[in-house]
């Protein structure tokens, strides 16, 4: 039976093993920890197969004549609408599955564990980006209009922000919700929330168009955003996202772990 | 090595953990015993900074856990085999921990090999293992950073009798080998069979600490004899004290050699002559263990 020798290995060794944890290194953890589950694995399958089954019928649908922006912002869209998912999991599976009983115990520092979670959701928001273009770009022949590879550096910018506002949104739900499945129901009723009372309550229509997410993140993929829609967009952002980001550290720094 | 000093945790009027204070040197397999709710994993895991005390301190490597550097490196923890993500399988946990604690990924399958989960065990999901195997990978999770130091809350629970051997097996070389091991559990008898030291507690309070001969022994002789009426009688010619015990023994307060010379001179054939178990001990285990869980106990 081999068992773990307590004594230690030369010093330099001992002392290089023992230096923290670097933020790559944990945020690195993080994103692996993201699709290693079953539940990861099925949800990034799911995403590739629609962004995939949308590519598709687009580009098979005569007559749509598509430039590389007008076919990105379709593509974009089931990552948007699930990635988000993933994000609240990465936060919440952590603790109704106690394993923070685990990862705090491995990193105490539970800042970095945080701050690690965003960076690995913004890493995931860059890598399904990256994927969303390159399923594009292939499909491009197929759907291309007369100017197939017209991609403005702006509509590029602005699609990969949207990405990247809805899979934070997920973490932000997650970490002020601490609690898996309140806060995916949220997250999904939210909009329709919004919607249903915007058109029942005339006084709610004008706060929704700075206030619904949904809707002002949706400016990120017409193709001009006024200032003002930045602004709407900015406001929104703020309070669906930062706010609930910074509660959430909160929370997550002060709750025991049992 | 672990030393903890003056804990307390009250949640509102209760206090779940109050004024727990010892100490675990390198070398020794310390067992922290209590009846069910008595504040042994509260203690656990503000050792571990994941419960943040409301009074006193603790120290791992003399310093609090939350400024380790690398904890894993220095301390495995056990804190509860369950607190796992099911999803994940066996070998992936572990591999995730290894990332983490920059362990060659070699170790991962060392480890597995330790703990004696066979690879297609290793390939399930956690959500699947049945508890014994979740204790076994919570144990190759705690060793994976070559530690000097464990920290196993009831790591026996859900093991087989083959297991619990195994697993008394491993703690024993680990502090033979100079590493430090603080376990608890609620049973004495799992405790004895492998600590040095016993720190016991209920309702939150240390009622017993120190090395385990000393707290098991001290109780002197358990005797019984063919004729317990001539035994008595010869036990009270040689001047010896003895009360009554189970089975028709007699408990004398002396050492071997004099209970049994009594015994001798007086012709008395004797049918056991052996260390009377700790009665104070297992009394006072057993007094907490009934009903003391009480709320009672603890409002203050």
């Amino acid at each position: 039976m081999t068992v773990t020798a307590p004594a230690r290995d030369t010093p330099a060794v001992a002392t290089a093993s023992h230096s923290p944890v670097p933020l790559w290194r944990l945020t690195a953890v993080e994103l692996r920890k993201m699709a290693d589950t079953r539940s990861g694995a099925w949800l990034l399958a799911v995403v590739a197969l629609l962004a995939v089954a949308v590519v598709t019928v687009l580009s098979l649908t005569a007559d749509a004549r598509f430039d590389f922006g007008g076919l990105l912002g379709p593509t974009v869209l089931p990552a948007a609408v699930l990635l988000p998912v993933l994000g609240v999991l990465s936060v919440t599976s952590e603790w109704s599955q106690r394993a923070t009983l685990t990862t705090y115990a491995l990193v105490p520092r539970r800042m970095r564990v945080a701050a690690a979670k965003v960076l690995a959701a913004l890493a995931l928001a860059v890598l399904a980006y990256a994927a969303c273009l390159l399923a594009t770009a292939a499909a491009l022949p197929f759907a291309g209009g007369p100017d197939p590879w017209h991609l403005p550096a702006a509509a590029l910018g602005k699609a990969g922000l949207f990405l990247v506002v809805n899979v934070l949104l997920g973490v932000a739900f997650g970490m002020v919700l601490l609690n898996s499945a309140l806060a995916i129901v949220l997250y999904f009723v939210l909009p329709i929330a919004w919607s249903i009372l915007g058109e029942m309550v005339t006084a709610l229509s004008g706060p929704a168009q700075w206030l619904d997410l949904s809707v002002t993140s949706g400016l990120l993929l017409e193709p001009v955003m006024t200032g003002r829609d930045w602004a709407r967009l900015g406001t929104s952002v703020a309070v669906w996202i930062v706010a609930p980001l910074a509660l959430g550290l909160i929370r997550v720094a002060r709750r025991e772990v049992k | 090595m672990i030393e903890v000093a003056h804990l307390t945790k009250r949640y509102g009027a209760q206090t779940a953990v109050d004024d727990v204070s010892f100490r675990c040197t390198p070398g020794t397999v310390t067992g922290f015993l209590g009846p069910n709710g008595a504040g042994k994993s509260t203690t656990m895991r503000m050792i571990c900074g994941l419960t943040p005390p409301t009074g006193g301190h603790a120290t791992v490597a003399g310093r609090p856990y939350r400024q380790l550097p690398n904890p894993g490196r220095e301390v495995g923890i056990l804190l509860d085999a369950s607190a796992q993500h099911p999803g994940r399988t066996g070998r992936e946990t572990l591999a995730l921990a290894a990332q983490l604690l920059r362990v060659p990924s070699s170790r991962v399958g060392e480890l597995l090999t330790c703990v004696d989960l066979p690879s297609s065990a290793a390939r399930k999901r956690v959500g699947d293992y049945s508890l014994g195997m979740r204790q076994r990978l919570g144990l190759a999770q705690a060793l994976l950073g070559e530690p000097r130091a464990l920290i196993l809350d009831e790591p026996a629970n859900g093991l087989d009798p083959e297991g619990i051997f195994w697993m008394r097996g491993l703690l024993r070389d680990f502090a033979d080998r100079g590493g430090t091991v603080l376990l608890s559990s609620h049973l004495l008898r799992e405790v004895e069979a492998v600590a040095d030291r016993l720190v016991m507690i209920g309702n939150g309070r240390v009622v017993a600490q120190g090395a385990k001969d000393e707290l098991l022994s001290g109780a002197g002789m358990r005797v019984r004899a063919l004729d317990p009426a001539a035994l008595r009688a010869a036990l009270a010619t040689a001047g010896l004290s003895a009360s009554p015990a189970d089975g028709g023994a007699l408990l004398v307060d002396a050492e071997a050699e004099a209970v049994g010379r009594a015994a001798a001179t007086a012709g008395v054939v004797l049918l056991e002559l052996q260390p009377g178990r700790a009665r104070g001990l297992e009394e006072m285990f057993l007094s907490l263990t009934n009903g003391t869980t009480a709320p009672e106990g603890t409002a203050r």
